[in-house]
């Protein structure tokens, strides 16, 4: 107990979530044949690889004490406009096609950032309205037409699927490889960047930011732009995971990108959370939903029954867990406090 | 000069949100009747209530919820729960009249469900109900499987589909008598004011000495009651359930109460507000569609719309438009 209420509380979260995935893990194995080997991961890395995305882009507002609902909408636009552009343009170089996705995802971002940051909208007002409004330009801009595989070229469509790196049977995959880089790179900017630490500032105490000249709407502008360009990725690598986009594409990617980061423990009300926790968020919610359905003792249809007990389940059991961890260390460091001093232990009503 | 002060009292009124609701409310009406020569007459207007009753009831509800700075993100999903428990109790042979009261406690143990995880485990009502989204609508799944299910009663389907009195169906009538008793619940009893004191500060109401977590245990209960409601109200409606039923209604729902001036905030909002937003949302759907404009676009519009509910009163036309502060409630 006293090595738990030693670590970061950051830290111990990432811990406990892996030690939950290990625990799903080896469970299902003593419920699946054949589960623990190197398909099980080849599956896993590849149908995450999105959603890890969308999730780091959902960390970065919702760090902010903002959400974005809009996320879903604006992968389908982009992997719709992605698939028509290569489609038109059948040479384009890969990097142009990547930063005309990420370009879209940044417009539509900065369109709810507007919104939230200079006109004071409540964000899930706005990206709730976005969320709508991207789907229905998404139509307009379909007009009915929808993008197939053979229209893409042989680069794209095998692009997911290529491996990089392999050792035994675990291959990695370039979009999960992509995925990886993408967050730990988010990661680190998010632990030591300074323009990028004013997201946790915002986010855990708006009133003491303003005051500490941090500008908040330029920030929170930012943030959004962030995202929009990580969902505007996640377009891209839906459009070459899937190479059939319909205008439905993306559709219910909200609420399961705000899934991936709380299950993570990113706090809801901002400041803080990590986007290497919501990584493996994803990864849990996925490797649940997968698993399931694999799962001979229930039928398919309890996949999304028991993932929202799990994440209910998890939500909780985190709350109740941290909110004792929290108080430990402040009990803690109080008794430090009292030692230092050396004398009669001050009481002060904030520690109570 | 009382013709004067009459006049100035009615521009008082519209200056209110409320007021500029009515306003818009009646040119989309104007225009929709130009428009359509169908528009305006008793059928259309039946049937442009008849097609969103399982929203525009847990509307009703949702006011109150964010009202109290909740929201309850799970209720599109409790009404396909509700629907399809019904359609699963009548497969297995169970008396209809029954099921319909089984299906409901389900409701009620589900809103409880959220509710305890709220008020007593102290979680935010966005993840609770966002667990409770997927979990719910997993049941649905669970117990109809892939099939969809149909040949209920003939009463049970005719009270959906049939006019009880004249033309005017079942569902109408309930939408109409839960809005006159939520009003009162809402805007004259000592609940309505909790709903407003606990939006708007949840410690002060607490040192006030209202039980905030009953409160908010009771509001929930009646939230998935209410979505039952509206699930077994689908089920005669369409006359068949399927593991899909009212997906992604939440956030139809939520639009109208917000567009009705519900602060996502909490603590200001009224009924009469969402009353509005719902006609305002029906009649503008309903004028689109009469020109043949589809379904995604239609949802764009409302889209537009809500950003700009919450932007109009910002940009200082508040003097004529009805400033934040007249959005409160007058009760």
């Amino acid at each position: 107990m006293r090595f738990l209420a030693s670590l970061n509380p950051q830290t111990l979260r990432i811990l406990a979530l892996l030690l939950v995935l290990a625990l799903v893990v080896l469970f299902f194995s003593t419920q699946i044949n054949n589960y623990l080997n190197g398909r099980l991961f080849n599956r896993i890395s590849s149908s995450v690889a999105i959603m890890a995305l969308i999730a780091t882009a959902q960390t970065l507002v919702i760090l902010t004490r903002n959400i974005d609902l809009s996320v879903g909408s604006v992968v389908g636009f982009t992997a719709f406009a992605t698939g028509s552009m290569i489609a038109s343009f059948p040479n384009l170089h890969p990097l142009l096609l990547v930063s005309y996705s990420m370009l879209i995802g940044a417009c539509f971002g900065a369109f709810n950032g507007f919104f939230v940051a200079y006109a004071r909208v409540p964000a899930i007002i706005v990206t709730l309205a976005t969320l709508a409004l991207f789907r229905s330009l998404l139509v307009e801009f379909a007009d009915g037409r929808s993008i197939t595989s053979s229209q893409l070229p042989q680069w794209l469509t095998s692009f997911p699927n290529t491996r990089l790196l392999e050792i035994g049977q675990f291959q990695f995959r370039a979009s999960f490889v992509v995925a990886v880089i993408v967050v730990i790179t988010v990661h680190i900017a998010l632990q030591k960047l300074r323009a990028a630490r004013k997201l946790y500032a915002i986010g855990s105490n708006p009133e003491a930011a303003a005051m500490a000249g941090i500008n908040q709407k330029a920030t929170v502008f930012i943030a959004f732009v962030c995202a929009g360009a990580l969902a505007g990725l996640a377009g891209f690598m839906f459009l070459a995971r899937f190479g059939n986009i319909t205008v439905v594409a993306g559709l219910g990617f909200e609420l399961k990108s705000v899934a991936a980061a709380v299950v993570g423990g990113v706090n809801i009300f901002g400041g803080s959370g990590t986007v290497l926790g919501a990584l493996i968020g994803a990864v849990l919610v996925d490797l649940i939903e997968t698993s399931l359905v694999r799962w001979p003792l229930v039928s398919e249809f309890w996949r999304e029954a028991v993932l929202g007990a799990l994440i209910l389940t998890a939500v909780a059991l985190d709350a109740i867990v941290m909110r004792r961890l929290i108080a430990l260390r402040a009990a803690k460091h109080h008794e430090k406090r009292e030692k230092e001093i050396g004398t009669e232990p001050v009481v002060e009503a904030r520690d109570g | 000069m009382a013709e004067r002060s009459a006049l100035s009292t009615m521009w008082a009124r519209v200056q209110t949100w409320e007021g500029f609701l009515v306003c818009a409310l009646i040119f989309i009406v104007l225009m929709n009747t130009a428009l359509s020569p169908q528009f305006m007459t008793l059928t259309n207007q039946i049937n442009l209530f008849q097609l969103s009753i399982e929203k525009i009831i847990v509307a009703l509800v949702m006011t109150f919820v964010i009202i109290n700075a909740e929201i309850d993100l799970s209720v599109g999903s409790m009404i396909g729960l509700a629907a399809c428990a019904f359609g699963f109790l009548f497969q297995a042979g169970v008396d209809p009249v029954l099921a319909i009261g089984i299906v409901l406690v389900i409701g009620a143990l589900g809103g409880a469900l959220n509710g305890v995880f709220i008020a007593y485990v102290g979680l935010p009502s966005l993840v609770v109900t966002l667990a409770t989204l997927i979990g719910f609508r997993g049941l649905a799944r669970v117990l109809v499987e892939d099939r969809g299910i149909t040949d209920f009663p003939e009463w049970f389907d005719a009270l959906g589909q049939k006019g009880l009195v004249g033309p005017i169906p079942f569902a109408l009538i309930a939408f109409f008598v839960l809005f006159a008793v939520l009003w009162v619940v809402l805007q004259r009893s000592g609940f309505g004011r909790q709903t407003y004191v606990i939006g708007t500060n949840r410690e002060v109401a607490a040192f006030a000495g209202i039980d905030t977590a009953r409160h908010k245990l009771i509001l929930f209960t009646g939230s998935g009651l209410v979505s039952a409601f509206a699930g077994l109200l689908y089920a005669a409606r369409v006359g068949a359930v399927r593991g899909d039923v009212a997906l992604g209604f939440e956030l139809d729902i939520i639009t109208m109460v917000l567009l009705g001036g519900v602060s996502i905030f909490g603590g200001s909002g009224t009924m009469l507000g969402t009353l509005l937003a719902i006609l305002i949302v029906l009649n503008l759907r309903n004028g689109m569609a009469l020109l043949n404009i589809t379904g995604h676009i239609q949802t764009g519009v409302i889209g537009i719309l809500l950003i700009a509910s919450v932007l109009l009163p910002r940009l200082n036309l508040g003097k004529w438009l009805g400033s934040p502060a007249s959005r409160e409630p007058s009760a």
